[in-house]
């Protein structure tokens, strides 16, 4: 069954706030990884890690520089859960 | 034109027997012991689970998200260095001339096998991207100099337990040879897990009185059996005379000499006839100017060993001479634990403090003290240190025959 935007989000949420310390009241859709929640190229490899354990998904290393903000990873996931 | 001379402006530590300065210090002149009973559930799975922990763990003094990212024994470098540097003002200094040079015996050991659990149980794509920053030796070092954005250099050595005091001498050495005005310089260790006791416990190196945890430590006890592992680490701001003065930075002491040698004798036994660390307090005495009657009070590396114990009290008289009557020998780690690559380091921290306070502290647990100990033992309370100009050294060996001997003096 494929996962809800809301709940990949509220996940991700989660997630880039334990690996990064981000508030996760901050973490929005349109947010970049790199530049506004200064998740850097090895926090990356964690968030990308916990994601596929928790949504039970593949992301494939030629994919993730291709998430450039949380939108791109929480529309990944949906569609790779489908 | 005369050697540039090279201050103390800054303490930091966390030990087993405080999370700063002034509460180790105070402490280890009253008494006091560090080492516990593990309660960790690994503990009971090998010969000796006793040790001595940091008293403040560092999940109590840093956050959650930066500890995730840091060895412990990155940890301890951060912490004590944060200290370290509010102690000697915060200066605003030329990071061109600002340098780092912390030490570790072992490094991000714990981070090591930990994640080699991870590979084993769950599979490389779990291991953490974090590994090698953590695990490599040289982590506390950068991670501090990361923190501080020194660019005159920042180095490691490590030479097993005098890791820490070869730190510091390699720290006066770059400020005397103009690479840099200020570094911040010092050792840590965090090697509290099963595989290093484990191995340790197999070289009967560790004490196994473990019905009395704050009684194993027992420095030139006739009963010692053995060292207790203990963990954290100090940090020293070292700073040129003039740097200092001209910022009118509290200075603590001068740091004015060290003696480094090796044994050519044994991997791990120290020489019994002790000539490597006999010529080490020579050197040091000689680079610093100082002669053995100047030296008043030593804080011995001491590590409750049968061997060692002996060996470096045979040394210090052969060195000292006569003069070793007037030197009041604290072998603090009767209190603290032998924190490996943090025991120079935390012991130089203690010197300072030592020669400040005019304070030698004390050796705990000698109930009989060894009849083949012919030094100058304080024992079981602080001794008054002379007024005037003074002078104290520092004593720390490593495996592989490291001998390293630090010279400080009153400011």
């Amino acid at each position: 069954m494929a996962l809800t935007q809301e709940a990949v989000l509220a996940g991700i949420k989660e997630i880039v706030e334990e690996v990064a310390g981000i508030p996760a009241a901050s973490i929005e859709m349109n947010k970049n990884f790199t530049n506004d929640l200064d998740v850097d190229s090895l926090s990356m490899v964690e968030v990308v890690v916990a994601a596929e354990e928790r949504f039970g998904v593949k992301i494939p290393d030629d994919q993730v520089s291709e998430l450039a903000t949380v939108g791109d990873a929480v529309n990944f996931i949906v569609k790779a859960s489908a | 034109m005369s050697q540039r001379r090279v201050v103390v402006t800054g303490l930091g530590v966390t030990t087993p027997i405080g999370g700063t300065v002034a509460t180790s210090w105070s402490a280890l002149l009253a008494g006091t012991s560090g080492v516990r009973t593990l309660q960790e559930e690994w503990a009971s799975t090998i010969p000796v689970n006793i040790a001595a922990r940091v008293l403040v763990d560092p999940s109590e003094v840093m956050e959650r998200v930066e500890m995730r990212r840091l060895d412990r024994s990155e940890q301890f470098a951060l912490i004590a260095a944060r200290e370290a540097w509010a102690d000697a003002g915060s200066p605003d200094v030329d990071l061109e001339r600002l340098g780092v040079v912390v030490a570790s015996g072992i490094g991000g050991v714990t981070t090591l096998l930990e994640q080699y659990d991870i590979l084993k149980e769950k599979g490389a794509r779990f291991v953490s991207p974090h590994t090698v920053p953590m695990l490599m030796p040289n982590g506390p070092a950068a991670n501090v100099g990361l923190e501080l954005k020194a660019r005159a250099g920042v180095h490691t050595p490590v030479s097993a337990c005098a890791s820490g005091a070869e730190a510091i001498g390699y720290a006066m050495e770059m400020i005397r040879k103009n690479r840099a005005d200020v570094i911040v310089t010092g050792g840590v260790e965090a090697a509290v897990h099963a595989l290093p006791m484990a191995a340790f416990a197999a070289m009967k190196a560790l004490s196994t009185r473990l019905d009395d945890p704050a009684g194993a430590s027992r420095p030139y006890d006739s009963d010692r059996d053995g060292f207790v592992l203990g963990e954290g680490g100090g940090i020293l701001v070292l700073e040129e005379l003039e740097h200092a003065t001209a910022r009118g930075a509290k200075i603590y002491a001068e740091i004015c000499g060290q003696g480094l040698t090796s044994d050519g004798y044994h991997i791990a036994a120290p020489n019994p006839d002790g000539s490597g660390v006999r010529q080490a307090i020579a050197f040091a005495l000689q680079d610093a100017g100082l002669t053995t009657r100047d030296i008043v009070h030593l804080n011995a590396h001491a590590t409750s060993t049968p061997a060692g114990d002996v060996a470096e009290a045979n040394a210090l008289r052969l060195a000292l001479g006569s003069d070793a009557d007037h030197v009041a020998v604290s072998a603090t780690k009767s209190m603290t634990g032998h924190l490996l690559g943090g025991a120079g380091a935390i012991e130089s921290v203690f010197i300072v403090k030592a020669l400040q306070d005019r304070l030698a502290p004390p050796t705990i647990n000698i109930h009989n003290l060894d009849p083949a100990v012919t030094i100058d033992v304080v024992r079981d309370k602080p001794r008054a240190l002379p007024s005037g100009d003074i002078a104290a050294l520092n004593d720390s060996f490593g495996f592989g025959g490291h001998n390293v001997v630090l010279a400080f003096r009153s400011y």
